[in-house]
């Protein structure tokens, strides 16, 4: 049975559709990767699925039912990770991911040791974020994504910034994440290296949409 | 991995904590509006007339103006950087409700400027001639109407992140709210200098407090939605 199911989504921007009649279903254990040009409306889904957007229609069905996308309940259960990576520089990146992990759910330290670990971080833990590269940065982004352990994750160009040993990770971590069998959208173009069951492709596109 | 969800108190908890950490690890930012305080009242005896027995009549007006400025000079950063570095939209999907995340930071940023400035207030009354028994009516009343326009700054901190430098914009816009505040505190101060009840003003400072506590909290996470947009 699909958890996530979109109709009828409509955005406009200005005078003309951005997103005319989108629909799509994701089933638990798979991810939808979104693909399409720069400008085509990537970010706006995924703006919208996480309730930061409003769009100008749109009919959402979260665990077979209808609702807002500013749904708290919804809301606990999604991770959004944008395009800022959400760190305070002043603050080290063990510091970033215990308060950004600890506003969710309860972690210990060793938690947030482990989810370092996982994402090659461990030799920049304790260091500001300020003197970390922006590669480095996106890592620790991704470890706080991984231990907030949320069921749906929505990515936007999660490998960003990454070198191709980041790339390989965020391709293992959404493997994680669908053998827990959660849910990933992600917006990007790299090859996540997923079988065939598990992946599907929406392609957006300015010139009308197919899915 | 256990999966205990943190509960809205302790959230609202963690972001007040954080704030305050943060602060304190950029302290050069912390002792800007109180050093602005500072110097704002201290230039009247300079430039207007040492004599005590003036002083003493302008001070209310000289302290409540320059807390008021002061408070102002670090409401823009309440809510621009977390807006830049994607925290608030963090704190958007964290099924957490907003309101009390937003709340939490006006009260940090009150903990961080309106009551260092409210203790700061008595010292520098001295320099205008205020006397010591009138020290706690200062002290009091200017706890509550920091506390207001702290509350009144998030809401116009909150309408203004989707503007550019809107650093005037935000004057413009929280100036005219904070206005009954400043003439409700600068008549309690005068009553409380010439040694009279100073209840009547306070009630009103207190009702005022009451309200922002309740509505701005409210008002600025609607403003921060919209800013995000």
């Amino acid at each position: 049975m699909s958890e996530l199911s979109v109709k009828n989504l409509h955005v406009f921007r200005g005078e003309r559709y951005l997103l005319k009649g989108l629909g799509f279903e994701v089933r638990a254990g798979c991810c939808l990767q979104v693909v399409g040009s720069n400008g085509s409306g990537k970010t706006t889904l995924l703006r919208i699925l996480a309730g930061l957007l409003e769009p100008e229609s749109l009919e959402l069905s979260w665990r077979g039912e209808r609702i807002q996308p500013r749904n708290p309940e919804y809301h606990a259960s999604l991770s959004y990770l944008g395009h800022d990576p959400a760190l305070k520089s002043d603050f080290t990146a063990a510091e970033n991911i215990a308060f950004h992990v600890g506003i969710r759910r309860h972690i210990t330290s060793q938690d947030v040791r482990a989810a370092l670990n996982r994402v090659g971080a461990e030799k920049f833990s304790d260091r500001p974020v300020r003197m970390l590269s922006a590669g480095q940065r996106r890592r620790v982004a991704l470890a706080a994504l991984w231990l907030t352990g949320s069921h749906l994750w929505l990515l936007d160009e999660p490998a960003t910034n990454l070198d191709s040993a980041g790339q390989g990770l965020v391709a293992s971590l959404i493997q994680d994440q669908l053998a827990r069998s959660g849910l990933v959208l992600a917006a990007t173009h790299q090859n996540l290296g997923l079988s065939g069951g598990q992946l599907s492709t929406l392609e957006i596109g300015t010139r009308g949409v197919s899915a | 991995m256990s999966n205990v969800r943190t509960s809205a108190v302790a959230a609202v908890w963690l972001v007040l904590q954080r704030d305050l950490r943060l602060a304190f690890r950029r302290p050069a930012q912390l002792v800007q509006p109180l050093a602005f305080f500072a110097v704002v009242t201290l230039l009247f005896p300079l430039g207007y007339t040492p004599e005590l027995g003036k002083l003493r009549a302008i001070a209310p007006g000289v302290l409540w103006v320059g807390a008021l400025l002061a408070s102002m000079l670090a409401l823009e950063s309440l809510f621009r950087e977390d807006a830049a570095d994607g925290t608030l939209e963090q704190f958007v999907v964290s099924g957490q409700p907003l309101v009390g995340l937003m709340a939490a930071k006006t009260l940090a940023h009150w903990l961080l400027t309106g009551l260092p400035l409210t203790l700061m207030a008595p010292v520098l009354g001295i320099a205008l001639g205020v006397p010591v028994a009138a020290m706690p009516g200062i002290l009091f009343s200017l706890m509550l109407g920091s506390l207001t326009l702290s509350l009144i700054g998030a809401v116009g901190a909150g309408l203004t992140l989707g503007v550019r430098r809107g650093g005037v914009l935000l004057s413009l816009l929280t100036l005219p709210l904070a206005v009954p505040v400043l003439v409700f505190g600068a008549r309690a101060t005068e009553l409380a200098i010439v040694g009279e009840s100073l209840m009547g003003p306070l009630y009103l400072l207190g009702a005022l407090a009451v309200l922002g506590v309740t509505l701005a909290p409210l008002a600025a996470a609607a403003a921060v939605r919209i800013g995000l947009e």
